[in-house]
């Protein structure tokens, strides 16, 4: 009868296990091993300090380490850096390196290196002088202090701390006279994250192994990395779908076939993870010609442009409006503005008070709109649809194709152009990606993502100046509350949808990296709770 | 002429073709808007005007076109071709990776395509008006007006995905451990759609051809008097037929390979196969002007040599052409 029980007992313990077993409630202890087989895009140079971009991001988290990491609430956590504290003033920032962080090659990792990696970012990365632009220099009292000199509070200073935008790289490997942009260990990194330098074909593929010294111990989880570059999205398609690849970030696929590859029973397809890239959409004008210099006018065409039409039909419901300079997932946004519903009657109205009738064949005036050549469905499709929605309200638009992206650039970042559908990153914080499309500033003729449309608006400048070395948080936030009231007003541009970019990956994968910088954050907590075969 | 002859004439005229092939690539690439520093700064998402401008410095961008041209001569002329703006490595390591990849998937295509095309138009002349004549004509004109991305995309579903006996992407399998028996095996795996997609434009073109070629040599005197010989037909067709029939189709073939080894981007792209077609075209939308001017004179190179090749291989053929009466 003992026997009985004693059996039993053991018997519904075990089945217990296997029941909650795949609920994973039990063996949650992420397992070591595996390989990752991710989706990738070309690259120029693995150097995240001095090159930004997504293709050279992704990689560029897993091979640098940066000073901070952010959570999925933009707050700043410990990474290289395991505490900081700030002076009062808020002029100094005093940052404790973790003590035992090595670079790929052994070296120690050190605040001479932090310095140095602010020297690099703030002279060569494209964002450099924005983030850093009020950092006079590091001191490095001790091996593993490094303090932060600013000249003005700078409330921007942790987001641009994150591994992709301050990356740690060897002061030792760089030294050398070689220039930075063409150095050799730009590809055959000696890095300072979780996954060091393993081999590269161009081409085909990149391939990262766990860096054994990782300064958190027992991290990464993952053996290996490996970036397959891939173009073509019906071979990307088919990779996910047969298991070949199992992540991919910013995919380059039809959103179609988004919709297809959600419905396997393996796959998860998320569009969380790109909050602190803030990509936005949007029709640009030129507002130095005529008759865009009217601030009606621009109005008028907002009015005409269906942007439930676009998210619901041509983006098949996979994306978002976007209201203003201001992507839906940062603290500072407001919805308080004015968002340009459909309305053909105002829009009608507001150019002829402009003082553009309607001529012959119900013609007012002739505009000529450009697009990037790249990913028809969210610059191509949109623009044919906005010539259409504008021919309703008597504007005659003339699409201009261009054969290739730089013919484009050179177009616009010359300003030879009336319309054109633009995609611009926010960044983590406004300063970073946003100031630079409005204020006077940033007029810079060839240089492409400045303020192109020439919009100008001294309040503007004085409001995001303030913002800028704005310390308390409530204060800021009522700055850019403003700020988005007058440009929604004045309209240097007219909104229309946040980039629908979705992360594809497989179930089986722990831990997929979802904080506000998704795929362009430290692989190390990812691990497989069952590697597919 | 003499044999001897004949080569030093095609190499010197080939060479004065190579450089005003350079020198007319150079001017067009420089004319077409958009500079290298835009393109970088394309790819980063922004860059500052310090930031291009110390770009355009370091490719030697700042100064005038005819002194870059001088420059870029001087330094060929040392056999230094150049480094690549995008992928920063010298041009000629890029371009030598590129080979095996390139060479073989477009001698292996051109292969198939010519032995069978040599085959089927074969069998259809021994019957022109038969089902199977018709189905060589019908079925060359579908694969030769078929977008070969839409036969690649096919194949791709067919056999990578419904019934996924191949790949799909990529030249071999990421890692694979093994010997070099496996990883040519793997390779050779790889390689079976992408050969076959660009094979079928060409197979329709030849086995058109070869259809074609044989009729009209089957029809000529000579073979009527073998005929009247007595010769067997097999004989006639096979041993006497063929070796004159087959000169069109060498000769497209010859002038088509050049054509394939630089030029088969779309089957490329589709199958992620990097080879020079995609390197090339990637470097015009890159601005890449080493690698693009590189690649061009490599394939004029090419282009000259196949077509001397083309010639001599006539004389191993044809008795006809041997001496310049």
């Amino acid at each position: 009868m003992l026997k009985m029980i004693k059996f039993s007992l053991v018997l519904a313990v075990g089945l217990l296990f296997l029941v909650a077993m795949p609920f994973g409630s039990f063996a949650d202890t992420p397992q070591k091993g595996g390989t990752l087989n991710l989706v990738h895009s070309q690259f120029v140079s693995l150097n995240s300090a001095i090159q930004s971009g997504v293709a050279t991001m992704i990689p560029g988290a897993q091979l640098f380490a940066g000073l901070v990491r952010l959570d999925e609430k933009f707050q700043a956590v410990p990474y290289l850096a395991r505490s900081w504290e700030t002076s009062g003033d808020g002029l100094t920032w005093t940052f404790h390196l973790a003590n035992n962080a090595t670079f790929h090659d052994g070296k120690p990792i050190t605040s001479e290196d932090v310095a140095f990696s602010l020297e690099t970012v703030k002279k060569n990365h494209p964002f450099g002088v924005a983030m850093f632009g009020n950092v006079d220099r590091v001191e490095t009292p001790d091996p593993h202090t490094a303090v932060f000199k600013l000249s003005k509070p700078t409330p921007s200073l942790l987001p641009s701390l994150s591994p992709v935008l301050m990356s740690i790289i060897p002061k030792h490997v760089y030294s050398s006279p070689e220039p930075i942009r063409t150095h050799p260990a730009n590809i055959k990194t000696v890095g300072s994250g979780p996954f060091k330098f393993a081999d590269y074909k161009p081409g085909e593929f990149l391939i990262l192994d766990r860096y054994d010294k990782f300064f958190i111990p027992g991290r990464p989880y993952l053996d290996r990395l490996i970036f397959h570059i891939m173009k073509d999205p019906t071979s990307i398609a088919i990779s996910l779908e047969r298991q070949k690849t199992q992540y991919s970030a910013y995919t380059s696929i039809s959103l179609r076939d988004i919709d297809r590859l959600e419905k396997l029973d393996y796959l998860k397809v998320t569009r969380k993870g790109y909050e602190a890239i803030g990509p936005l959409s949007w029709l640009a004008f030129n507002v130095r010609n005529k008759p865009l210099d009217d601030v009606r006018v621009r109005q008028a065409i907002s009015y005409s442009i269906d942007r439930k039409f676009i998210n619901q039909k041509l983006l098949i419901g996979r994306s978002v409006q976007a209201t203003g300079p201001l992507h839906h997932g940062s603290h500072f946004y407001s919805g308080d503005v004015e968002k340009y519903d459909l309305n053909i009657d105002k829009a009608n109205k507001l150019l002829d008070q402009a003082g553009y009738p309607r001529k012959d064949k119900g013609i007012r005036f002739s505009l000529m709109m450009d697009y990037e050549p790249t990913s028809p469905e969210i610059q191509k499709n949109i623009a044919e649809y906005i010539r259409e929605a504008l021919q309703s309200v008597g504007i005659d638009v003339k699409l201009r194709t261009s054969p290739d992206f730089p013919t484009w650039m050179r177009r616009i970042s010359n300003w030879d152009f009336d319309l054109t559908i633009d995609t611009v990153f926010n960044y983590p914080d406004p300063v970073i990606g946003v100031h630079r499309t409005y204020i006077c500033s940033n007029i810079k003729k060839g240089v492409m993502w400045s303020n192109t449309q020439g919009y100008c608006n001294p309040k503007v400048d004085e409001i995001l100046e303030k913002a800028s070395v704005e310390k308390d948080f409530t204060k800021r936030k009522a700055l850019y509350v403003e700020f988005q009231k007058i440009v929604t007003q004045e309209l240097p541009v007219a909104w229309t949808f946040e980039v629908p970019y979705h992360t594809i990956y497989h179930k089986d994968l722990g831990n997929p990296p979802l904080t506000v910088w998704g795929a362009m954050a430290p692989f190390d907590e990812v691990y497989w709770v069952k590697e597919p075969k | 002429m003499a044999l001897f002859t004949l080569v030093i004439r095609r190499t010197v005229y080939g060479l004065i073709l190579v450089f005003a092939v350079i020198l007319l690539n150079f001017t067009l690439i420089h004319i077409a808007p958009g500079d290298p520093a835009e393109m970088l700064a394309g790819e980063m998402g922004g860059a500052t005007q310090e930031i291009m401008a110390s770009i355009r410095v370091a490719y030697g961008l700042d100064k005038s076109i005819p002194e870059q041209f001088l420059i870029y001569l001087g330094r060929m002329a040392r056999g230094d071709m150049g480094t690549s703006f995008y992928y920063n490595q010298p041009v000629t390591e890029l371009i030598l990776q590129r080979i095996p990849e390139t060479l073989s998937l477009s001698i292996t295509a051109l292969m198939m395509a010519i032995i069978l095309g040599i085959i089927l138009g074969t069998i259809a002349s021994q019957n022109p008006q038969g089902w199977f004549s018709g189905m060589v004509t019908v079925g060359s004109i579908a694969g030769f007006a078929a977008p070969v991305f839409w036969v690649g995309i096919m194949l791709l579903i067919l056999f990578a995905y419904l019934v996924p006996l191949f790949p799909g992407f990529g030249i071999r399998t990421v890692a694979l451990t093994g010997g070099p028996v496996i990883q040519a095996l793997d390779f050779l795996h790889h390689l079976v759609l992408p050969a076959v997609t660009l094979a079928i434009v060409f197979l329709a073109q030849y086995s058109r051809l070869m259809r074609a070629s044989m009729l009209d040599v089957l029809g000529s005197d000579f073979v009527r008097m073998l005929r009247a010989k007595g010769l067997r037909e097999r004989v006639v067709v096979y041993k006497h037929g063929m070796k004159n029939a087959i000169l069109p189709v060498i000769t497209i073939a010859g002038l088509q390979f050049s054509m394939v080894f630089g030029g088969a981007v779309i089957v490329e792209t589709v199958f992620n196969w990097p080879g020079m077609g995609q390197l090339a075209y990637e470097s015009i939308l890159r601005r890449d002007h080493p690698l693009l001017l590189a690649i061009l004179f490599f394939s004029a190179i090419i282009v000259i040599i196949v077509n001397i090749v083309t010639d001599l291989s006539y004389r191993l053929l044809d008795p006809r052409i041997k001496g310049g009466h």
